[in-house]
């Protein structure tokens, strides 16, 4: 998954165009690569090719499954190192797992497998829960976001 | 606020959520797929932007692949009381791209606040946090850096059909 090839200038273009705002219209491909002076064949194929190589991990609407009724939740568990692959399957097996990451503390915080649990009710996060402790026997805690103060993740090419 | 969804919506959200199909005309092609006029499809899609059921529509990078191999969680201990006020000062930072208030979970977990910072490297990320240390000054009663050292899952969203 780690991408070791450098991107190029094109590629770097149509991420940094691409972050938002893609037109709602006939050709909106064709609109954006008249945008950035490249063909729509071009751009198709592009992102063709960075969604295959990893360099995108998505294209498409984004959405905000608290505006349909449904609701995102961050959870965390202490894996000890040698249950950390089994737990892991456990945990990635869930469709509600939307990602999931390791991560180490700078300070010794336990948590070090971080993921988040997207599901369009708090049945299915209190499900998914419960799925985890049993298959894991480890306690899950949640840090439902209690209130937001920004969101925005738009970040230009630094390489 | 909360919107929700009809059974024509539900199938946009169902066809879209792996990707936009990647065609001359991607809302033509999810018309067809969900058989309805493909002015609907868009003015439906504009209207779940509006409304904010659709955050935007764009491309995902892999943040590694982009040269931000460091993301960094910081989490901070500040008082109940005036955290919406930090929160929003944090957030604007520019370096930051998620803020939230979240619950402690004491003894395991202190912390209230999440600030999710992301950079070149780790040195850049600590110097990105002692920033957003010093904008919290005094009310700093104790902090944590999480560094994610590998993404073991990532699909976004999946609503069931």
């Amino acid at each position: 998954m780690r991408e070791s090839t450098p991107i190029d200038a094109v590629e770097r273009a149509i991420i940094d165009h691409l972050q938002g705002d893609f037109p709602i219209c006939e050709r909106p491909y064709a609109e954006v690569a008249a945008r950035l002076g490249m063909g729509e064949a071009e751009l198709l194929e592009r992102l063709q090719r960075m969604l295959e190589a990893r360099l995108l991990t998505r294209f498409g609407p984004m959405f905000q499954i608290e505006r349909m009724g449904g609701t995102f939740v961050l959870a965390a568990l202490c894996v000890p190192e040698a249950d950390w692959q089994r737990v892991l399957e456990i945990v990635n097996a869930l469709p509600e797992v939307a990602h999931n990451y390791r991560r180490e503390s700078e300070h010794n915080a336990a948590f070090n497998m971080w993921f988040v649990l997207a599901s369009e009710s708090q049945a299915g996060i209190d499900a998914a829960v419960r799925t985890i402790e049993e298959g894991s026997g480890l306690p899950v805690f949640s840090f439902p976001k209690l209130r937001e103060y920004f969101v925005e993740m738009k970040l230009m090419v630094r390489t | 606020m909360t919107a929700t969804l009809d059974t024509i919506d539900r199938s946009l959200v169902l066809a879209t959520q792996g990707g936009l199909p990647l065609v001359e005309r991607p809302y033509h092609q999810l018309a067809e797929q969900i058989g309805i006029p493909p002015a609907e499809v868009m003015a439906r899609l504009t209207r779940m932007l509006e409304s904010g059921i659709i955050r935007r529509i764009g491309a995902v990078p892999n943040h590694y692949a982009i040269g931000y191999t460091a993301n960094g969680m910081s989490v901070w201990d500040v008082p109940d009381e005036g955290i919406d006020e930090l929160g929003a000062r944090i957030g604007a930072l520019d370096f930051v791209t998620h803020c939230y208030h979240r619950p402690r979970r004491l003894p395991a977990w202190r912390y209230n606040l999440f600030a999710m910072v992301h950079g070149a490297s780790r040195a850049e990320v600590l110097a990105q946090v002692a920033e957003i240390a010093r904008v919290i000054g005094a009310d700093c009663r104790a902090h944590d850096v999480l560094f994610s050292t590998r993404i073991l899952k990532k699909t976004g969203l999946r609503i069931g059909a």
